[in-house]
């Protein structure tokens, strides 16, 4: 009996200590930018499908953020819906769909636009996300990666991604990247290197069968 | 460095140079044999004295926790024996207080039955005809001679015809009595029969009276083994606690199982309380309070069982008198029971919140959200569950009351034989000390059996009181 009570005092001990400790955040905060421009209008569906897996995976206390990626995004105009999941899981689920409704609006009036402001909305992005004050931080692009901005726009900075973790999905191969592939190549490689000098962890993910490694 | 010492003696010729190192060493050597064997053997034999007090000391250690070991058994074992005996005279009290407390009334019956009985025997026993009193005056006319008179003839007729009739009237009465008899007889059966039952009742009775009591004689033996602290109670004692150490792990292992079924129950609904992102350290603080509530209700299981007077874990509560006891247990019965209750309602609210996530799932895989058919059914099994498993949670304190003393038994002689294992493991290395040093011995006398072969060859022609000891120091000549 001593011993067991001995035991239950060390737990005790290592349970007090390790919350007085510097608190550590185990919620998850992710941001998806979606591509507006061009073809990737019509890709809305598959979109909707890794928003409907993130709705899926987030437990109660993590963040959501659906941005649009258009002329200028680095605006909060921009952001089509943002959550922070409530601590109760009944909560949460409303909140769950409430989002999915607001997704399904926003899909069934989405307008293409003229350029890509990736920049801007990675931007806004690191914003929210460090806002958030979550433990781990995701940034989600569904994009082709081909930054096109409104002539006058600055955006040949090195950008802050400290513990961001960034994943390209459905980055599709443009015509002009069938001519000569190294574009694709040089594009991919570019955004790699802007994020990891960044401090950030770069990945592409075209196979959107294989979502369960998403937030990984 | 090497290279001057290799070309030391003769420069240019290392090989030389070396084979003069050689000779050298070996000289030296040969000069210091008798010290360096007695300094060889010393090291280890110190070594060995003291690897062999070390081993002496494991085996007083273990000698000195057998004994230990051994008190605690007996002590284990005089207990349980002191509380089988107890409760088996608590039972034949109660079986005399129940069975021959009514023994006034069997006994009132048992008479009752027998003077009705008796009374019915007197009333069926025969009794003989009287002979009529005119019978004296017929023998008297009947010695008359008839000498051929008819009157007297006649006077006979009428006597014997008068006679015939009496015989024929006693003998009706006689029958009617019979009769009469048989039917009392016949009523007397069941009397009989009640008393032949009520004496069964008593021999039954007195047989469980007489099983008991055989119990508590073996028991009594038992326990005066115990007392005697011979081998074989200890042996008995030993393997019963081995016996009751497995049975007892297997159940509890059962009881943990229902435990964490338990905490599946309640964990996920408690995160609709204390939230489903808070941790308290690295657990999840919703968990943390499943386990609480958990461990609650076997700390509550464990008093209730303890006042009830089933487990004896707490010393201070089985000294309590009865009314205290009773207090505790009622108060933890009622505790138990809200607890119970809570937990039940926590199992409604996870089937709710289960549900719930499932309807989402649904939704966003884009299959159509439909309720399940017949989903009261989990709902009411997971609040039945719910509310009963508190209550057989109660039931752990048996196995692990047994598990608590039977483990310290299982450790000591686990325990025992680790010291017993170590003492054996530090003899042989003792003894491998030993044989070290005169492997060191012999090794040294390989290294300079030259010179050794020499001073042999020299010896055979000295005397032999001037001859030097060649042979191997051993340590016993130490």
């Amino acid at each position: 009996m001593r011993k067991t009570a001995g035991l239950l005092f060390l737990f005790c001990s290592y349970l007090l200590l390790t919350s007085c400790s510097e608190p550590v955040s185990h919620n998850r905060a992710v941001y998806m930018l979606l591509d507006t421009s061009g073809t990737y209008t019509q890709q809305i569906d598959k979109a909707k499908g890794i928003v409907k897996y993130l709705l899926g995976i987030l437990s109660p206390g993590d963040s959501l953020a659906l941005a649009r990626i258009d002329s200028g995004s680095f605006s909060e105009k921009d952001i089509i819906a943002k959550i922070t999941f409530d601590l109760r899981p009944s909560k949460a689920n409303s909140q769950k769909r409430a989002f999915l409704e607001a997704v399904d609006q926003f899909s069934s009036q989405v307008k293409g636009s003229s350029y890509t402001d990736i920049t801007g909305g990675m931007l806004q992005a690191i914003e929210y996300l460090n806002e958030t004050g979550a433990g781990e931080k995701y940034i989600l692009v569904f994009s082709d990666m081909k930054e096109e901005i409104k002539k006058g726009q600055i955006r040949d900075f090195p950008i802050t991604f400290d513990g961001i973790k960034v994943t390209a999905l459905n980055v599709t191969k443009l015509r002009s990247d069938n001519v000569d592939p190294r574009e694709y190549m040089k594009r991919v490689e570019a955004w790699s290197k802007r994020v990891q000098d960044g401090g950030g962890q770069w990945r592409v993910m075209n196979d959107l069968d294989r979502l369960n490694t998403l937030l990984e | 460095m090497t290279s001057d010492l290799w070309n030391f003696w003769v420069p240019a010729q290392p090989a030389l140079s070396v084979l003069i190192w050689v000779l050298l060493l070996v000289a030296v050597l040969y000069v210091a044999r008798t010290p360096a064997h007695q300094a060889i053997l010393a090291v280890s034999k110190g070594l060995r004295n003291a690897l062999r007090i070390m081993a002496r000391s494991v085996m007083v250690a273990e000698s000195r926790l057998k004994r230990r070991n051994s008190e605690v058994l007996l002590a284990h074992g005089r207990e349980a024996s002191e509380r089988y005996i107890e409760r088996e005279f608590q039972r034949v009290e109660a079986l005399v207080s129940r069975d021959l407390s009514g023994y006034p009334s069997l006994q009132r019956d048992l008479k009752e039955q027998i003077t009705r009985i008796d009374e019915d025997y007197v009333q069926s026993g025969e009794v003989p005809p009287q002979p009529p009193e005119w019978l004296k005056a017929v023998e008297a006319v009947a010695e008359i001679q008839s000498s051929g008179s008819p009157v007297v003839a006649k006077i006979l007729s009428d006597i014997h015809t008068t006679l015939k009739n009496s015989l024929n009237k006693d003998l009706n009465a006689y029958r009617a009595a019979n009769k009469q008899r048989h039917a009392l007889l016949k009523k007397m059966m069941p009397y009989w029969r009640s008393l032949t039952k009520i004496l069964g009742c008593v021999e039954k009775k007195i047989t469980g009276l007489e099983h008991r009591s055989n119990i508590i004689d073996e028991q009594m033996e038992r326990y005066e083994q115990i007392l005697s602290k011979t081998d074989y109670a200890e042996r008995m004692l030993s393997s019963s606690s081995l016996t009751q150490f497995f049975v007892s792990g297997v159940v509890l292992f059962f009881a943990t199982v229902g435990g964490y079924v338990n905490f599946q129950l309640v964990a996920l609904p408690m995160s609709e309380m204390v939230g489903a992102s808070s941790y308290l350290g690295p657990i999840r603080a919703s968990d943390v309070a499943a386990l609480f509530i958990i461990a609650i209700e076997v700390i509550l299981g464990l008093f209730l069982m303890e006042s009830v007077g089933v487990t004896r874990l707490f010393p201070i509560i089985s000294m309590l008198d009865d009314n205290k006891r009773r207090v505790i247990a009622v108060t933890t019965f009622i505790f138990l029971f809200v607890f119970a209750a809570i937990e039940s309602s926590l199992a409604y609210l996870r089937d709710m919140l289960a549900s719930d996530n499932a309807a989402l799932d649904q939704m966003l895989s884009g299959v159509e959200v439909t309720e399940p058919q017949l989903s009261w059914i989990p709902s009411v099994g997971q609040m039945v569950m719910g509310f009963i498993l508190p209550f057989a949670l109660t039931f752990a304190a048996i196995p692990l009351e047994s598990f608590v003393h039977s483990s310290r038994t299982v450790i000591g002689l686990v325990l025992v034989w680790l010291l017993h294992m170590l003492a054996f493991l530090i003899r042989l290395l003792a003894n491998l000390m030993r044989a070290l040093g005169q492997l060191l011995v012999s090794l040294y006398d390989l290294i300079i059996f030259l010179p050794l072969r020499i001073e042999q060859i020299f010896s055979k022609n000295r005397p032999a009181k001037n001859r030097p000891s060649t042979e191997l120091i051993t340590e016993d000549e130490e």
